[in-house]
């Protein structure tokens, strides 16, 4: 069955995956429509959270590069979007410490554009900062990103007249409160990322993740690979940054400290490192369950016993559901696999003629 | 083919290998034979451009490839099946063989060598959907030449193919490696499998702390003495 091409399976794969996006999208259309703002803010925080856990799940899962740079990248991203997307109006009523450096104080871009540029500007930095970084391995990669992102933030609180300093930024117009925009872009991540990964061009990703040395010697130019993988996630870093930035509609430094950073690694890694899937699921159950688990931090009774509320309970239970994870699955929800139709059609194959076994 | 001349390597503070000269001419199996520590992995990794402080002249082809980087050359078409094997472990034998053929663009000649490495190492076929890390040593040392075939080299450069190899395994990769001369690629072969590498290699060249001691035919170097003292374990009155 493997590796043989079969035309009526291949059609049928094609239309569950064009059923399955119609599912989607009828999904995202009622979502928009109907469900609370509050459930809408959730999903949305869920959609960005995958891009920025697919995008981290390329540059480390894939690539191998421990990088801990995320925030930064996401902060380049999300002061650039809001700079282009806010109206020339708010920006001189926010830029109280010192005005509005040009061509920001004079240009407002649609969101797309902005976004686009969010990205660019991301990569860009990437590029630049890749450039010295990736020569580095493992940990001392792992310190250098995370040394990077911290300075990101510090300039970004002393350029006032780029990013108002510590103030930040109000009043971003929230265009990403609209499931389109985030699982939009989730979309495009998504294809893009594992287009990349399942061509040649990604295995030699995964070489270079195993072995750079034996990388190198069948031919495989490790700096462009590495490089072009660190400027592909940071450029979706950079457009998770800006919805962010635009679905909270305030920035400052101080919202991309090291802990973002970490959360959207805890994502990755309990998703599994190679699997967009896991990443993808991964974020939607963790932001999710981040709410749900609310509840028990309130204070509750027990007939005449009242348990006083404890603030950070729910970060405590988190704590062990990772644990549990980590101890059980110890390498991720779904360990480097992917969701394929394939999968799906064999599964209720071997279901269906076991079946038919018992009966006979 | 490949005309190393005088040819140093510093190692941080370490001086390894010292003003080597070698030649390997087209069609032929050149060994370069001694012990541990004698620089002889050192030089490979000069000729691949995994070194970089390096000087002297290394030409392949007639045109200088000292600098490179290990990419480019593997290009010119040599590659490099490293010590210790060095296989992609989480990948699966098919796909470590992809990356062989990773500097290639012809698809057609790349499914030849593939139907070519299985004929000549048939147990791949059986592995080939297998993680590498899950073979045995053999198959892995197996699957590193295959792989570094793949990339359908016109010098293949093992480093100890032989390296924790049980001795019927030892004679099978020896056998696999004169075949692989046989059907038209040169060789040089790195062992400290001093008998086995000579008794198949046309030329050899013994290195003792980094420099060149001796080099001759190959059946010559098997009859020295000053080898056979050395490498071969014969009782000698004198080394």
């Amino acid at each position: 069955m493997l590796g043989v091409y079969n035309p009526a399976r291949a059609r049928l794969k094609l239309l569950l995956t064009f059923g399955g996006l119609a599912v989607l999208a009828a999904a995202i259309w009622w979502g928009n429509a109907n469900l609370s703002s509050y459930n809408l803010r959730i999903l949305n925080l869920a959609g960005i959270n995958a891009i920025l856990a697919v995008s981290m799940n390329l540059i480390f899962g894939f690539t191998g590069l421990f990088s801990l740079g995320h925030a930064g990248f996401m902060a380049v991203g999300a002061y650039t979007c809001a700079l282009l997307t806010l109206p020339v109006a708010t920006k001189d009523s926010i830029f109280l410490l010192a005005p509005l450096a040009w061509p920001f104080s004079v240009i407002t871009l649609p969101p797309i554009a902005a976004v686009v540029c969010a990205g660019a500007t991301a990569g860009l930095m990437a590029y630049l900062t890749g450039f010295p970084v990736l020569r580095l391995r493992g940990d001392y990669l792992g310190i250098a990103t995370l040394g990077f992102a911290e300075i990101i933030r510090v300039v970004a609180n002393n350029i006032p007249s780029i990013t108002n300093g510590a103030l930040g930024l109000k009043g971003i117009p929230s265009f990403a409160s609209n499931l389109w925009w985030t699982w939009g872009c989730v979309g495009i991540t998504v294809f893009v990322i594992s287009r990349l990964v399942n061509s040649v061009y990604g295995r030699s990703l995964l070489a270079v993740r195993e072995d750079e040395v034996a990388a190198e010697i069948m031919g495989v130019n490790r700096t462009y690979h590495k490089t072009v993988a660190y400027v592909i996630g940071s450029f979706f870093a950079g457009v998770g940054g800006a919805l962010m930035g635009s679905l909270v509609t305030t920035i400052d430094p101080k919202t991309f400290g090291f802990t973002l950073t970490f959360n959207i690694l805890i994502i990755v890694v309990a998703g599994g490192l190679g699997s967009i899937t896991g990443s993808v699921l991964t974020s939607v159950i963790y932001t999710v369950l981040l709410e749900a688990l609310r509840p028990i931090e309130a204070s509750w009774r027990i007939g005449p016993l009242r348990v006083p509320e404890i603030p950070g309970l729910r970060m405590v239970v988190f704590s062990l559901v990772l644990l549990v994870i980590i101890l059980f699955y110890q390498r991720g929800l779904f360990g480097g696999r992917e969701f394929s139709w394939d999968r799906v059609l064999d599964w209720i194959d071997r279901r269906r003629s076991r079946k038919q076994g018992v009966r006979a | 083919m490949l005309q190393l001349t005088d040819v140093n390597v510093h190692y941080g503070g370490i001086h390894a290998v010292k003003g080597v000269t070698m030649h390997v001419s087209p069609g032929s199996i050149v060994t370069l034979i001694g012990a541990n520590g004698a620089g002889k992995s050192t030089i490979l990794r000069a000729v691949s451009g995994l070194v970089r402080q390096c000087t002297g002249s290394i030409a392949f082809l007639g045109r200088p490839i000292l600098g490179l980087r290990p990419h480019d050359i593997v290009k010119r078409g040599l590659t490099m099946s490293p010590e210790g094997r060095r296989i992609f472990p989480n990948l699966t034998v098919k796909e470590n063989l992809a990356l062989g053929s990773y500097s290639r663009t012809d698809r057609a000649g790349v499914a030849d060598d593939e139907e070519r490495v299985f004929r000549l190492f048939p147990r791949l076929k059986e592995r080939i959907s297998q993680p590498g890390g899950t073979l045995s040593g053999g198959e892995q040392q197996m699957l590193a030449v295959a792989r570094a075939l793949m990339s359908r080299p016109k010098l293949l450069m093992l480093d100890e193919p032989s390296l924790g190899l049980a001795p019927v395994l030892t004679q099978e990769i020896f056998e696999i490696i004169t075949t692989i001369r046989n059907e038209g690629t040169t060789i040089l072969l790195i062992e400290q499998n001093a008998f086995g590498a000579l008794s198949i290699a046309d030329y050899g060249y013994v290195l003792e702390n980094g420099r060149i001691a001796l080099e001759g035919p190959g059946k010559e170097l098997l009859g020295s003495q000053a080898v056979q003292g050395a490498y071969l374990g014969a009782r000698v009155g004198v080394v």
